[in-house]
């Protein structure tokens, strides 16, 4: 661990990885970049029906209700929520890879358990709030909301909205998964004989990957 | 320990020996930038909401450039990314250019898409004109609202 990489190393003469990071490490960021490409064309098509329309309705009067408080005229309240469990989970993730460098394996499972608790709790969110919207009316084909100007809206914003978060909603689900493996695997001790936690790091670029993509979504979808 | 095991996978991200130790106090300055920047974002949507006062288009500017620090915070010190060789971080940040000129040639054809319409389809341009009543009764708070804003 505490090599030294010495100056002037000829990454691309062979014999070694000119990346410096594991193989399945190294495969695992090019998939999330093919998976961030995947998100970026479901949002920027999302953006381009948005200026290919003259009105749009407002995130401000669609999204602020809050569970159990009914309508509180405070919009974001509750996906700031969302957003600050998905950032501690994340950071819970990191303390875990953390933990797996220094080989602590009980601290790495309490961290894993953490996370997996955090990501319950964002889909719990949004299942709340997919409830909640589809009592207001709104499901693919269907929007209730009018454009913010006051004239009638098209479907496209339903349609967009449960489309992306539902993708998005779909790899927290997964990372969950994935996360569950992870601690069944270290609750078994695989990674304590492999004597690395590797494993652990590739799972996190995932979770942190799907962090990612929510600051994005919420931009997109609460702010703008 | 993890000596070992890592040369022994033939390479390894967390070669740098300065993180060896992996202290948590970077995770945790990071949490609270990311922290700090979404609760900005609320308090600017906030003030926006009840004044008006930061122009729509000057918000969303100021929205864009919080969530790509954001992107960047995620990228470079959870995902590691910002501690790992260039050839690694240049291997996902060039392609990653890719999405500058997605983003602008998609916006700019929705953009032209819409303009033509409302030059050439008068039907879809005065479609959009009608406002129309408040529809849901139980939306009352719907009822204050056509018209003005933006």
């Amino acid at each position: 661990m505490a090599q030294a990489i010495p100056a002037g190393t000829k990454w691309w003469s062979g014999g070694k990885s000119p990346f410096n990071v594991e193989y399945g490490k190294l495969m695992m960021w090019y998939f999330l970049m093919s998976d961030a490409f995947t998100f970026g064309a479901f949002l920027i098509s999302y953006g381009s029906i948005r200026f290919a329309s003259n009105g749009w309705p407002d995130p401000n009067e669609v999204f602020r209700a809050f569970p159990g408080m009914g309508d509180t005229h405070l919009p974001l309240v509750f996906v700031s929520l969302m957003t600050f469990i998905l950032i501690m989970s994340s950071v819970t993730m990191v303390l875990a890879v953390a933990a797996g460098h220094a080989g602590d394996r009980n601290k790495v499972t309490f961290y894993m358990i953490l996370t997996i608790i955090g990501g319950l709790a964002f889909l719990s969110c949004q299942a709340w709030e997919w409830t909640h919207l589809h009592g207001e009316g709104a499901w693919w084909g269907r929007n209730p909301f009018p454009n913010a100007d006051g004239s009638k809206a098209t479907t496209n914003f339903s349609n967009f909205f449960f489309t992306i978060t539902g993708f998005h909603g779909f790899h927290v689900f997964s990372g969950v998964v994935i996360n569950t493996i992870m601690l069944i695997k270290n609750l078994r001790g695989d990674f304590e004989r492999r004597g690395h936690y590797l494993m652990i790091e590739k799972a996190g670029l995932y979770w942190h990957f799907v962090d990612l993509v929510w600051v994005f979504v919420f931009t997109c979808f609460y702010l703008l | 320990m993890s000596d070992q095991s890592t040369t022994a996978h033939g390479a390894s991200s967390t070669a740098h020996g300065a993180h060896a130790s992996f202290d948590t106090k970077p995770i945790w300055r990071t949490f609270w930038i990311l922290l700090g920047i979404t609760a900005v974002e609320l308090i600017l949507a906030t003030i926006h909401l009840k004044t008006g006062f930061p122009n729509k288009y000057v918000l969303n500017g100021v929205y864009l450039i919080l969530t790509l620090s954001k992107a960047f915070y995620i990228i470079a010190e959870f995902m590691h990314l910002r501690h790992e060789i260039k050839n690694m971080i240049m291997t996902i940040a060039v392609p990653a250019l890719l999405f500058v000129w997605f983003i602008v040639a998609f916006l700019w054809d929705g953009g032209s898409y819409n303009n033509l319409r409302n030059r050439y389809d008068a039907h879809y341009r005065d479609a959009n004109k009608v406002k129309v009543a408040p529809e849901g009764g139980e939306r009352a708070p719907a009822a204050q609202k056509p018209g003005e804003q933006q």
